[in-house]
């Protein structure tokens, strides 16, 4: 973040959407800020979103950049990240 | 004083499950007792590949057997016992192996197992993420996997719609003539069936079953990423020599989308701890058959304890050294498959009707006389 408040801003897609996102941001608040409640589905297909927020529950994966099972609470949007939610795996 | 039973079963893993349900089938009473609980032994840490196998014409015989069961029980499967029919590729490296795929495939076909070969191209197609320049594969499309505990319950749960009586968390202390003493209680009955798979020498001393540890390995969810079960030819070089360490490529797609990723051989006693560099051979194995596994997640390794006769081949039959004890053990790594069909044997030969494959190679009575013992 800059030091007079305005935040450098990076582009990135949430499931084919384009959003402008702050530096710095989590994928995980970037996905909040969005309204995303389902991450990622479950093995019967319940909606799962984060829990900790530290790394540890591993309920907010995500696939970034086609690497599925990133956890989004711990990864920091780069310009040009794709992420895809609610994916089976 | 608990009641007679004609028949009771000690062991309530698929194998001993597998009995029960043949037995009751055939109107037996029977009891099923279990030390713990049903499939929580060998049968939990198996993959459920339900596989045909030619390491020897009997082994094919109880495999391709025991195949034809299960496919016929499929369809009453309850869905939790995630029965999928993804078939076998049996990877070959080289022109030496596809010269072997070859010879399996008539082996195959004189056992009534269908198979088909497949060209470079067409592994490529069937599993795009096998390493390129492989020389082919033999794919068997009647071989299945399962998950072992649940199938183990779902053959329990027919054996007790026929009658039976399951018991878990009662460990039998010893098996006399036509009894069974767990704690204060003494069971009488017409026959005992030692169904306690690599525990079966604690309760019937001379019958030479070792636990042969394996390792294995499964991932998160990849949906897709292998479609089939895959293992190396080499496979049966590792299964079958009583060498003290081996490995091979195996890899399993579970209805989740996890990968089973195995397989090791250990004779190691009963150490179940994890021996990370016989993981590490396993996975580097994995890895150089299916290069793109490299980037999946690895959740959970765990061992188990395969139980192994000197011959390879399980025990099914009578014990004459103690009257009405019979024995279903030793089935290595082939349990689940067999379970089955040495379910149906062993009630047959209880019954006394003509079982549909020659019970002579599994007679027990073999290992007293060092047959087969190489």
């Amino acid at each position: 973040m800059a030091i007079n408040g305005a935040a450098a801003e990076l582009n990135i897609v949430v499931d084919d959407q384009r959003i402008r996102v702050a530096a710095g941001t989590t994928v995980a608040a970037a996905l909040f800020n969005l309204g995303t409640e389902a991450f990622r589905r479950s093995v019967s297909g319940e909606a799962r979103g984060p829990v900790c927020g530290m790394g540890v529950c591993f309920e907010c994966r995500v696939t970034i950049d086609s690497r599925p099972h990133q956890r989004a609470c711990l990864i920091a949007v780069a310009d040009g990240m794709h992420i895809r939610t609610a994916t089976e795996a | 004083m608990t009641a007679h039973h004609d028949a009771v079963v000690v062991g309530a893993g698929i194998v001993g499950a597998a009995c029960a349900e043949a037995l009751s089938r055939s109107g037996m009473s029977v009891l099923v007792l279990d030390a713990s609980f049903a499939g929580s032994g060998t049968t939990a840490a198996g993959m459920g590949h339900l596989v045909v196998m030619d390491d020897s014409p009997a082994q094919l015989a109880l495999t391709a057997y025991s195949g034809r069961l299960w496919a016929a029980l499929a369809p009453e499967l309850p869905r939790n016992v995630e029965h999928e029919a993804c078939g076998t590729l049996w990877v070959a490296e080289d022109d030496e192996q596809l010269e072997a795929v070859r010879a399996k495939q008539g082996v195959y076909a004189d056992a009534g197992v269908a198979t088909e070969i497949l060209s470079p191209a067409q592994l490529a197609e069937a599993e795009p993420h096998l390493r390129p320049g492989l020389a082919g594969a033999l794919l068997v499309r009647g071989d299945a996997v399962i998950y072992p505990p649940n199938g183990a319950r779902a053959l329990l749960k027919r054996a007790i719609t026929n009658g039976a009586t399951l018991r878990e968390g009662v460990r039998v202390n010893a098996i006399g003539a036509r009894e069974v003493i767990a704690g204060n209680e003494r069971i009488s009955c017409d026959c005992v069936i030692n169904a306690a798979g690599a525990l079966v020498p604690e309760l019937t001393p001379g019958i030479p079953i070792v636990p042969r540890k394996g390792h294995l390995v499964i991932t998160d969810r990849y949906p897709g990423f292998c479609r089939h079960q895959l293992v190396e030819l080499g496979y049966l070089t590792s299964a079958h020599t009583m060498t003290t360490e081996s490995v091979a490529f195996n890899v399993q797609p579970r209805a989740t989308g996890q990968m089973l990723i195995g397989s090791s051989r250990e004779l190691v006693g009963w150490d179940g701890s994890i021996n990370r560099s016989i993981v590490r051979r396993m996975l580097d194995r994995a890895l150089d058959f299916m290069p793109g596994l490299a980037l999946a997640s690895a959740i959970r390794t765990w061992t188990g304890f395969r139980p192994t006769t000197p011959d390879k081949l399980p025990l099914i039959g009578s014990w004459d050294e103690m009257p009405g004890l019979w024995i279903a053990a030793g089935h290595e790594g082939l349990g689940i498959t067999t379970s089955v069909g040495t379910g149906q044997l062993l009630a047959d030969l209880i019954t006394g009707r003509a079982p549909a494959i020659d019970p002579a190679p599994f007679a027990p009575s073999r290992v007293l006389a060092g047959v087969g013992a190489h």
